[in-house]
């Protein structure tokens, strides 16, 4: 409830509503009850209320492939179309990328070869040394030794400089959109719906555009990458920014600070802590991306990984998964020393005292260029000494399969007969006049009429976009898994919440099973069970219960400490501490965790569309597949309203929730 | 006495609200209380006049919210106020352009913060430096006067650190010493030790002190803290709901509190130690037998308390030439230790 006035008829329903007592129970049935209501009589609702006919559809898609078609073709002042600048800005992208690759692998001629692989593991070594000690220099060198050793060492390189490359420019086009937004109030408020939309818009809807204006290839892999990706930083800069003291800003000014100075001197750099955490997101970002933009043809681990799947050659694609982990863990703990690193006293004396690590990073090159020309497995580990792990794998799963397969086939087999499709068969019925009454009846009573109105937007959209149908089923699979995601999740979370030791064990395990990029989820799920709606469930369930699990943790954990204590004086036993004190004071901020849950599962659930299911994910596929710009980005819209119109709902939930717990 | 003030302020309004200065100008430029909080206005500053000459502590006191911190801001435009003159030097602040305003923020006003401020990613030694760098002066200049300073408030040796490896204290030493890098004329500290420990703070205030001896600069100081304000002051402005109630020197506030509200902070004050004898004594009755002995007016009561007390008769009071002005007992010192706020003698 926004603070301008409310008029007092208004007051007196929401006063109804809430009734007398903290009633949560009587709150939700008046809440639901128009939407129950829609929902029954919905076998006597005329029929263009339950589904919009076709021909009343909104022509989206028709819409944005004209104007698609006019960037495409037609040509400004007769000399050039919207498709050659952004072609020519593309090509731009080459030389950084050509270079990187170069430098790292591919060498720029045959008598300047790339550096050895020893070389790069020598500086990786010493750049975790550097970023925060031995042990993540030790670290750093096994997962590089390792790619080399099992054979990935070119794919590794590949993948590594798109992200090396779409990092800094993402980063770059973020910070930068960000100090225009915290300078420019009317720009902040343009951009930040944007940001919004961006970034609840499956990783695949950037990519059929990117085709369509640049074409197919691994450069655009790199653009779709670097728009996938930018978003966040742009959010974390105009948040870093506005986060900067008072105080400080003052004493700037105070200093007889210029605008730049300020912004330059002060401003952004104590912002740094946030800008870091940018940092460490956007690379985690590109990564994911550059696996997933295998699909318009960036090489690297990605493209060899969705060859390998659609194969089901599922061994090797363990392998290649093995690989993208390691390079998850070690870009991420890198990034994050790097954030974390303190400035350092300056010492004195000659180069090599006051820098030891360029020091030794320049040791490392040129040592490795000597011993590599005398010995050529330090140039390239040879193929005939890789370790393959794959028929080890291969042996597992066909272990799984011989011993279990009975066991699993029966639980997916019950699951789908007996609970998902009776669901969906379900969720096909709702009308979408009940989904618009659900939504706006909400959004009033938590957000006030303004979030109301968006809501009804959002649902309206989605009614008239004309795939209503695939939106219900991307809605019942990403419901499904969500009720398992919140259910285990904190049922993890409530027990890692239990002591220290436990909440550190499990928050290292999140955390780790984070930095993965979404794709690697498919594989166990696909070697279970095969391909279906039901391995396509696993895949998200495996996916998106981290959040609920961490914000679990974290919100049981942070409940003031005197609160619990005055909980214990009065006498409650360790439950009654945990469900009547704990648990109420920590769901504001599971909800959040279910609000993250959501957002991943839809987003997991277009990329499942890999494996065959019937949602929107296979349309934006199929979208691909035909080239379709306006429809990729119709349903790609729709997967992100729908991410939008829970986010809203819930954090309108969770402001008010909090402000009633005082909080905030 | 305005061409005196190195800075002041006159009739100066802060209000936050829809149309600020559309209210002033409704009213004629003095909107009523009513009229101010009925269209939901919040006045943070209102109708403040003040004069701080050179060489003083002007000290500002009040509680949270009574516009101290907004008033000190608009002294140095880190506000702007809505309406009202701030004179420098007898220049309105407000009129100039951005570009002189940075010139003067650059080399004749210095500003110490309640949480220090400084930047994290500098070390003592760039921080010190820092308005100094702004200006464009090279580093080797910019660096041996940041180290004159580092030595001056007590640093030396220290310049190396950044701010996370510093207590408290330490940290707001850097603080004054960027503040004072630039030579100042004029110094604005805004709660500059409200942050810090008591023991702590105690010794700031003796550092403040012994560096204004030294420096004698036009100081505005804020604080909340009744006793910090009568230790530093020479004079002192309290502020209740945006507006100053009065203006004086401790003693005056002590004496001549103009208001309950004034009076509420000066009713615990160990007034022994803070009144001299001059305001506490009368003129001799005719006829009345005085003792031998004497005290000057300017003596404190505190120092010459037992004298009075252990004397049967009145002592004579003198002035700085020996002659007598008037005559204390007893029953002065008695009526001063007993007497409330409100019934002091004045």
């Amino acid at each position: 409830m926004a603070e301008v006035a409310i008029p007092a008829g208004e007051l007196a329903v929401r006063r109804w509503v809430a009734g007398s007592g903290q009633s949560g129970l009587r709150v939700a049935l008046f809440l639901l009850a128009p939407f129950f209501l829609v929902l029954l009589v919905g076998p006597w609702l005329p029929d263009w209320l339950r589904i919009v006919p076709k021909d009343w559809s909104a022509p989206f898609v028709g819409w944005i492939n004209v104007v698609v078609e006019v960037l495409r073709t037609e040509e400004v002042f007769g000399l050039f179309t919207f498709r050659d600048i952004t072609r020519a800005i593309a090509n731009l992208i080459d030389y950084p990328l050509d270079f990187v690759e170069a430098v790292l692998v591919a060498g720029f001629s045959d008598s300047v070869p790339g550096l050895p692989w020893i070389a790069v593991t020598g500086l990786a070594i010493v750049l975790g040394w550097y970023l925060q000690g031995r042990q993540l220099g030790i670290v750093a060198g096994f997962c590089f030794a390792y790619m080399a050793i099992f054979g990935k060492w070119e794919l590794s390189m590949v993948t590594l400089s798109v992200v090396l490359v779409a990092a800094p420019v993402a980063g770059a086009i973020g910070v930068a959109l960000g100090i225009v937004a915290f300078k420019k109030a009317w720009f902040e408020k343009l951009l930040w719906p944007v940001l919004n939309v961006m970034q609840a818009l499956p990783h695949f809807s950037y990519m059929i555009p990117v085709a369509i204006f640049i074409g197919i290839g691994h450069k655009a892999g790199t653009i779709a990458t670097i728009i996938f990706a930018f978003p966040v930083m742009s959010r974390l800069t105009i948040l870093g920014l506005k986060g900067v003291s008072p105080e400080v800003r003052e004493a700037g000014i105070m200093a007889g600070c210029t605008k730049r100075q300020m912004l330059w001197k002060v401003e952004l750099p104590a912002a740094r802590p946030t800008l870091m955490v940018g940092v460490n997101q956007i690379i985690m970002l590109c990564l994911a991306m550059v696996v997933l933009a295998s699909f318009v043809g960036a090489k690297g681990l990605g493209h060899d990984l969705l060859n390998r799947l659609r194969s089901l050659w599922i061994g090797q694609a363990l392998e290649i998964g093995v690989v993208i982990v390691f390079m998850a863990i070690i870009l991420d703990r890198l990034s994050q020393a790097w954030a974390e690193k303190e400035p350092e006293h300056a010492r004195e004396g000659p180069f090599h005292v006051r820098h030891p690590f360029a020091t030794a990073g320049i040791a490392v090159v040129v040592i490795s260029y000597v011993l590599a020309a005398f010995i050529p497995a330090l140039q390239l580990w040879p193929k005939s000494l890789s370790v393959t792990t794959a028929p080890m794998w291969d042996a597992m799963i066909d272990a799984i399969v011989v011993y279990a397969f009975d066991y699993l086939e029966l639980i997916k087999d019950t699951l789908l007969v007996h609970v998902l499709i009776p669901m969906r068969d379900l969720y096909l019925l709702l009308p979408w006049s009940a989904l618009l009454v659900f939504a706006v009846t909400l959004g009033w009573y938590y957000g006030g009429w303004p979030v109301a109105g968006i809501q009804a937007l959002f649902a309206l959209y989605l009614a008239f976009a004309g795939f209503w149908e695939r939106t219900l089923i991307t809605a019942y699979m990403v419901s499904f898994a969500v009720i398992v995601c919140v259910t285990f999740g904190s049922i993890v979370g409530i027990w890692a919440a239990g002591g220290p030791r436990r909440s550190k064990v499990v928050e290292l395990i999140l955390d780790t099973f984070q930095t993965f990029p979404s794709f690697i989820y498919l594989i166990p799920a696909i070697m279970l069970f095969n391909v279906n709606d039901f391995a396509a469930i696993m895949a998200i369930v495996i996916y998106a219960t981290i959040p609920t699990t961490r914000l679990t943790i974290f919100g049981l954990r942070t409940v003031p400490h005197d609160i619990v204590e005055a909980a214990i004086a009065s006498g409650c036993t360790p439950r009654q501490v945990l469900w009547k004190v704990r648990m109420p004071l920590a769901f504001p901020a599971i909800m959040l965790g279910i609000n993250q849950t959501i957002m991943y599962a839809l987003f997991m659930v277009v990329i499942a569309a890999f494996i065959g299911t019937t949602d929107l994910g296979q349309e934006i596929f199929r979208s691909k597949a035909e080239n379709d710009a306006g429809k990729s980005l119709v349903v790609g819209l729709c997967v992100a309203f729908m991410g939008l119109m829970a986010d809203q709902l819930i954090n309108a939930w969770a402001r008010e929730r909090k402000k009633v717990l005082g909080l905030e | 006495m305005v061409l005196d003030a190195k800075i002041a302020c006159r009739n100066v309004w802060k209000l936050y609200g829809k149309d600020p200065e559309g209210l002033l100008a409704a009213h004629g430029g003095n909107p009523p209380d009513d009229a101010i909080l009925e269209d939901g206005y919040i006045p943070a500053v209102r109708h403040a006049t003040l004069d701080v000459f050179p060489g003083e502590i002007l000290v500002i006191m009040g509680l949270s919210g009574s516009g101290k911190s907004t008033l000190v801001r608009c002294l140095s435009r880190l506000i702007e106020p809505t309406a009202g003159e701030v004179l420098f030097d007898g220049q309105d602040l407000l009129k100039i352009p951005a570009k002189e305003l940075i010139e003067i923020r650059r080399h004749k006003m210095g500003m110490v913060f309640q949480h220090f401020a400084l930047l994290p990613h500098r070390t003592v030694l760039q921080n010190v430096a820092f308005p100094l760098e702004v200006q464009g002066i090279d580093r080797a200049t910019r660096e041996k006067r940041a180290l004159e300073v580092i030595e001056l408030v007590g640093l030396k040796g220290r310049d190396g650190y950044y701010p996370r490896e510093l207590s408290g204290g330490q940290q707001q030493r850097v603080g004054i010493a960027r503040s004072l890098a630039v030579e100042p004329d004029v110094w604005f500290l805004d709660e500059p030790f409200s942050a810090l420990d008591p023991l702590i703070r105690r010794e700031m205030q003796d550092e403040f002190l012994r560096l204004q001896t030294m420096l004698q600069k036009t100081i505005a100081f804020i604080t909340h803290d009744f006793d910090e304000a009568i230790r530093l002051a020479d004079r002192i402005a309290i502020m209740n709901e945006g507006r100053i109630v009065q203006i004086g020197t401790p003693e005056e506030l002590v004496t001549r509190p103009a208001d309950d509200y004034v009076a509420n902070f000066t009713r615990d004050v160990a007034r022994e130690k803070l009144l001299t004898v001059a305001s506490i004594m009368e003129a001799p009755a005719d006829g009345e037998t005085l003792s031998d002995a004497a005290v000057r007016q300017t003596d404190k009561v505190a120092d010459v308390a037992r004298l009075i007390i252990d004397s049967e008769l009145p002592l004579r009071v003198t002035d700085g030439d020996g002659r007598v002005i008037g005559a204390v007992g007893r029953a002065h010192v008695l009526d001063m230790l007993f007497a409330t706020a409100g019934e002091a003698r004045g």
